[in-house]
């Protein structure tokens, strides 16, 4: 039973510090994107804490300010960012297009310390007296007036944009030059079109924020005058540095997550998925179109009118690939055979949670209405949804999907249905009072706000401590099948992929035979090497407590 | 992929036209163009800027792939640079940069590092 | 993955590692094309809306040892093309002899710019605390030309009346100034360090017409390092230079 797979083949710390193996990369992403989402999360707690009283429960406004800064810091660049490209995408990617490694497997490993040396100068930051500028860093306050560990905290995050440049870079080169013969651009899993449209955004994006830190830590350390009024420059220059990037940079967060999706609703209802090449050429179109919106974050900061319309206008057109995808997922589930697995609930949640998202970036797109909702809860309860509801439930709905693979093991079915609902119920009762909240005025990053809204913070708040344990049901379970779930086979769903092929946890080498593909993708009539064929009785998924 | 060597013949060539490019930009500069002066350097300096990445970068004899990235790079600073001057080329006069003027502080309250 | 002779082990051929390495370099480059934009950005409008301050700025830098960095630059992207020939005709010395040529012009860069750093420093024209255009006009230093510092003092005297906050303006053209020299000058050092490395391996022979890959990827590197210079020079060196 001990045959030899990429977790045992050597031992040791340095086997593992020192590795150039994707797949134990992937791991080392793992666990390090785990601890920042603790991070996050307990900042997140005590953010919901203290909105429990109108006056504020909990810690000073000077603290609240910090809480909120590096709550969002946290999540967004140490979590949300690498989660699923550099946990999912590092493991599966090769496997994927036949390939024994990524294309530089050294700067694949030099890509995680980046992230680990830019990670312990925010933690640095987040020790030695916080942040307190909100993540989006505007000026003058965080080049000029603050009083918190701004510049350790920007040093960090521009290291950081080094690890995500070299994922992206790895990823296209891999993408274009490492397939297994007969794995054409049309045969490649979704998963990869979604990894190549991310990889584009970082590679295009990140150097901007890079260069807009640099800039804006240089201003703070030598008194320069950019993006600082009172000496010519102009804080709205900033804000375009930065958006340019970060709206780009939901779309990192989204598209990977939208490929797990891909992966997970042909399997789970056993059909090929519906438009194929229209998922994949909405991929690479928001990845596009995401690159000319970014000025709808500055409607009401100073920029012109005219450039307001237009930003407006072009918003409403990145709505029309993420539909084309909503539409297609919802088509590949007509007529199918469904599974109700953890990872289908999850993929299901997704798309209704990313819809409701989407759909309230449309309210913000508006500019008449975003006057009125702009840094109100409604702002908060739209990204949530998108970024928690959408990308978090894809990372653990994919790291549920191919968690056999990763591990060898199954996780037990039972517990993680009811994982994934606690999830779902709990994110529902924890954001959306706060749509309401911020329609009727309740702005965000204030540490007070008037009593008659304490109701509904009291539910988002009830909501917050249910979608905890949404989060660390799974943790734990996953830990325990580590040890003592039930062995899994090559491929327990089934499932249509060529990662599907080899075996559970696989070889180092990832495939004994280079392969050599013949097949179209997500063909679950006439795959006989996978006991696929038209016909015969679709086998069941195999569970972890059956 | 047969590798395409270019002659040392062509490389010199284009050094010549590069020095001839950075004479004629800097007699230029001394010349009164107006409002031409910046658009004339910019011109020479793109002009030159293609000769190495056709000749020295092999961009010409390289696959279209290649090409492709150099054209992307080219078009997203376009993006970056045409949309954000969109909004400083239509702002009202007294919203551009410095003209407002504000009175700088006596003490500086900034925060020291 | 293991190393067998030049072909690593995650790949199948010699052809596919060379395709993998150039398209590599090349992407990079394009996150570097960005990275240099956002300053060029910040250039483009901070000028436009001071130009009076970039004016007078600009003519502080002297146009000798500017232009004169132009040509040495170029002429290393020449000694560095010149480089990838020999390796890829066989003629293994040349590819040293190039390669170091390539290293000293940009080593002289290096040194020209160091120079112009000094004397900037010396007239008061660091960003910060003692920033002051008023400084060298009033204060000349040995080697000054009386007439071309009564000339700059004029011209500042000029620019004072058009914009009271030459000061705070001229001071965001310098900013400009060393970020962007600076930046450029940082990737010229990895440049240089680069380049090193290759000498070395090209000591030992490594690089024939089978295998020369990294010689090609840093001078995609190099080339691209020169070209940012190419549009820095006039950018920076040659604003209002017919007054």
């Amino acid at each position: 039973m001990t045959h030899e797979d990429y977790l045992n083949a050597t031992y040791g710390i340095r086997s593992w510090l020192l590795t150039t193996d994707h797949k134990r990369i992937a791991l080392l992403w793992l666990g390090s994107v785990t601890f920042f989402f603790f991070i996050g999360g307990i900042l997140a707690t005590m953010i919901r804490i203290h909105l429990l009283t109108p006056t504020g429960a909990l810690v000073s406004p000077e603290t609240y300010n910090k809480l909120f800064t590096m709550h969002g810091v946290a999540m967004i660049f140490f979590f949300l960012i690498p989660s699923i490209p550099a946990v999912l995408g590092n493991f599966l990617i090769p496997l994927m297009i036949g390939a024994k490694d990524l294309a530089f497997p050294k700067i694949n490993l030099l890509s995680w310390y980046i992230y680990i040396v830019g990670g312990i100068f925010v933690l640095y930051s987040f020790g030695t007296g916080g942040l307190d500028t909100g993540w989006t860093f505007y000026t003058p306050l965080s080049s000029v007036y603050s009083n918190s560990a701004v510049t350790p905290a920007v040093i960090g995050i521009f290291i950081n944009g080094f690890s995500s440049i070299l994922t992206g870079l790895n990823f296209i080169v891999t993408i274009h030059t490492m397939r297994a013969p007969g794995m054409t651009w049309f045969r490649l899993p979704l998963f990869a079109w979604a990894h190549y449209a991310t990889s584009l955004v970082m590679i295009l994006g990140t150097p901007v924020v890079a260069i807009t830190l640099l800039l804006a830590g240089l201003e703070r350390m030598f008194h320069l005058g950019f993006f600082n009024p009172a000496l010519g420059g102009d804080p709205i220059l900033f804000q375009h540095l930065f958006w340019f990037y970060s709206h780009p940079a939901v779309y990192i967060m989204i598209l990977p997550a939208m490929g797990v999706i891909s992966e997970i609703i042909p399997t789970f209802a056993r059909k090929p998925i519906f438009g194929y090449s229209f998922i994949a050429g909405s991929s690479i179109a928001i990845a596009v179109i995401g690159f000319v919106v970014w000025a709808h974050h500055m409607f009401v900061t100073g920029e012109s009118t005219y450039a307001a319309l237009t930003f407006s206008f072009l918003s409403y057109l990145v709505a029309i690939p993420s539909a084309v995808k909503v539409f297609n997922w919802t088509s590949t589930l007509y007529k199918g055979s469904i599974s109700w697995d953890a990872p289908m609930l999850y993929a299901l949640g997704f798309i209704g949670l990313f819809t409701i998202g989407g759909l309230t970036g449309l309210f913000l797109a508006c500019l008449g209405l975003d006057i009125h909702i702009h840094d109100t809860y409604f702002v908060v309860a739209h990204f949530h949804y998108i970024m928690v509801g959408g990308a978090v439930m894809g990372y653990v709905g994919g790291i549920h999907f191919w968690w056999p693979k990763i591990t060898g093991r199954l996780y037990p079915e039972a517990l993680s249905r009811a994982a994934a609902v606690t999830l779902f119920v709990g994110f529902n009762l924890t954001f959306f009072p706060q749509f309401i909240l911020g329609y009727l005025g309740m702005p965000r990053r204030y540490h007070t706000y008037p009593p008659e809204f304490q109701v509904l913070n009291v539910l988002s708040t009830a909501g917050a401590s249910i979608l905890a344990l949404g989060y660390l049901l799974p943790m734990a379970y996953l830990t325990w099948s580590m040890r003592y779930g039930k062995v899994a086979g090559p491929n327990p769903w089934p499932a249509t992929g060529l990662e599907w092929t080899t075996d559970s946890p696989p070889p180092t080498e990832n495939f004994h035979v280079t392969p050599e593909v013949t097949w179209e993708p997500y063909d679950f009539q006439d795959r006989p090497d996978l006991g696929l064929a038209a016909g015969s009785p679709s086998p069941a998924p195999a569970h972890g407590d059956d | 992929m047969s590798e395409h060597i270019v002659s040392p013949k062509i490389y010199f060539a284009i050094f010549a036209s590069l020095m001839l490019g950075t004479g004629i930009t800097v007699w230029a500069a001394f010349q009164n163009f107006g409002k031409l002066n910046i658009v004339i350097a910019l011109v020479i300096a793109t002009i030159k800027a293609t000769l190495v990445v056709l000749y020295f970068m092999h961009a010409r004899y390289s696959p279209k792939r290649t090409q492709l990235v150099i054209i992307c790079s080219i078009f997203w600073l376009a993006i970056m640079l045409g949309m954000t001057l969109s909004d400083y080329d239509t702002r009202p006069h007294e919203m551009q940069p410095g003209v407002t003027r504000l009175e700088p502080p006596a003490a500086p309250q900034a925060f020291t590092a | 993955m293991h190393r067998t002779g030049d072909l690593y082990g995650q790949f199948e051929t010699l052809e596919q590692q060379k395709e993998t390495a150039s398209l590599g370099m090349w992407v990079f480059l394009v996150t570097e094309v960005l990275f240099f934009g956002g300053m060029f950005l910040t250039y483009t409008i901070n000028r436009s809306a001071f130009s009076t301050a970039f004016g007078i700025g600009s003519n502080t830098l002297d146009i000798t040892l500017g232009a004169g960095n132009t040509v040495v630059l170029i002429m290393s992207s020449l000694t560095m093309a010149m480089a990838v020939w020999s390796a890829q005709v066989g003629k293994k010395k040349l590819v040293s002899i190039f390669l170091i040529a390539t290293l000293g012009l940009g080593t002289v860069f290096l040194g020209v710019k160091g120079v112009e750093y000094k004397q900037k420093f010396d007239h008061h024209l660091i960003p910060g605390h003692g920033f002051d255009m008023k400084y060298h006009p009033t204060h000349p230093m040995p080697g000054d030309d009386p007439k071309e510092l009564a000339l700059e003092k004029k011209e500042v005297e000029e620019a004072l009346a058009h914009d009271p906050d030459i000061n705070f303006h001229g001071q965001l053209y310098f900013s400009l100034y060393f970020g962007m020299t600076g930046l450029h000058a940082l990737h010229m050092i990895i440049g240089a360090g680069l380049l090193i490395w290759l000498i070395k391996g090209s000591f030992a022979g490594r690089f024939t017409p089978q295998y020369n890959t990294p010689v090609e990827v840093v001078g995609l590197y190099w080339h691209f390092v020169d070209i940012v210079w190419i549009y820095l020079f006039p950018l920076l060196y040659l604003i209002d230079r017919h007054r």
